[in-house]
């Protein structure tokens, strides 16, 4: 590729996520009423989108090898036992992170 | 108080949300800026894509297409689909962005899925401005990324990368943040509905088109919800 062509493909990327991020705003500007309809669906999707970006983070496991998918469930598990016991998002973060650092290592 | 001390405290109530950010963009940034670099580009090109892009997994992909042979509309077409989850942010954010004045297009342009993540479900203080709280999560978040994408293009592989396994930090913040989420919700048919579709789209579509698949699944069951409430708030 030559320069211009790498600059016209990273510009395709450019526009292609600017794009994703600002259609719902464009289509329903602050100025105007927003349907009831998108209002509820705005308030709907939170819950899938979370739960949507934990499969995510999750949808590179390796089922072939113990050690493709047990540290990272096993650190996950502990990660979201110890918020729902002790709700403190910096403690389960760490203790979930440095958990599976010490698996995987 | 002064625009000045809005600010500061703004800063303040923002910092700690994006410290678990940090460690896991400045890992996963130096990754990229590595890849970049190993993949035979100047440093410029990971700093300025991370800058410009600014959407992680898209950036890896353009990183190896930029390798194999132009096809500008390919790059356009897979880049929609990898960060079509983006339009659920938006129409999530359409009231909470409302107001910010000029600070609401870097707000949109800016919105990853970790600070769109941290600027929904966070408890932002009384008296801390939303406007300043989210813009600079989002500002953060983003010098972080791009700072590791900087750094890791410059210094390539003689950064050691022995600190394996740091990017889980990304898994356990969208863990802890569903359950938050989870906590705030009346009901969790959407956090069920988003988690089993996508399970089932990853085994039936793949890593490529599950996000979308799902996402329009997600659709389908909110209008089949939202049609019967209608309905029967109608003979009421």
């Amino acid at each position: 590729m030559t320069i211009i062509e790498q600059i016209i493909t990273v510009s395709m990327a450019v526009l292609a996520t600017v794009l994703t991020r600002f259609l719902p705003f464009l289509i329903f500007p602050g100025n105007r009423q927003t349907p009831r309809f998108i209002q509820q669906l705005g308030t709907f999707l939170p819950g899938a989108i979370m739960a949507m970006l934990v499969v995510y983070c999750y949808k590179d496991l390796n089922f072939g090898t113990p050690s493709g998918y047990v540290p990272a469930i096993i650190a996950g598990l502990v990660t979201a036992g110890l918020h729902l016991w002790k709700n403190n998002m910096f403690l389960s973060i760490a203790v979930g992170t440095v958990l599976y650092m010490a698996l995987v290592n | 108080m002064t625009p000045h001390q809005v600010r500061w405290r703004a800063f303040k109530a923002a910092v700690p949300y994006t410290l678990p950010i940090l460690a896991g963009f400045a890992f996963l940034g130096l990754t990229y800026g590595i890849y970049m670099h190993q993949s035979g580009f100047n440093f410029i090109y990971p700093m300025l894509m991370s800058l410009t892009i600014f959407a992680g997994s898209a950036e890896f992909i353009v990183a190896n297409l930029l390798l194999q042979a132009f096809n500008p509309v390919g790059v356009f077409f897979i880049t929609l689909i990898i960060n079509s989850r983006h339009l659920f942010y938006g129409l999530s954010m359409l009231d909470r962005y409302r107001h910010t004045g000029w600070k609401k297009p870097y707000l949109i342009f800016g919105m990853c899925d970790e600070s769109f993540s941290i600027n929904y479900t966070a408890t932002i203080p009384d008296g801390v401005d939303r406007g300043w709280f989210m813009f600079f999560v989002t500002a953060l978040n983003q010098s972080y990324w791009v700072g590791g994408a900087t750094l890791g293009g410059l210094f390539g592989s003689t950064i050691p990368t022995h600190i394996k396994g740091l990017g889980f930090v990304m898994t356990a913040l969208f863990i802890v943040l569903c359950i938050n989420q989870l906590r705030h919700e009346s009901n969790h048919l959407s956090s069920k509905a988003g988690a089993i579709l996508a399970i089932v789209m990853l085994l039936i579509v793949g890593q490529t088109y599950f996000i979308p698949a799902t996402m329009i699944l997600v659709i389908l069951v909110f209008t089949i919800v939202y049609r019967q409430k209608e309905l029967t708030d109608d003979h009421h």
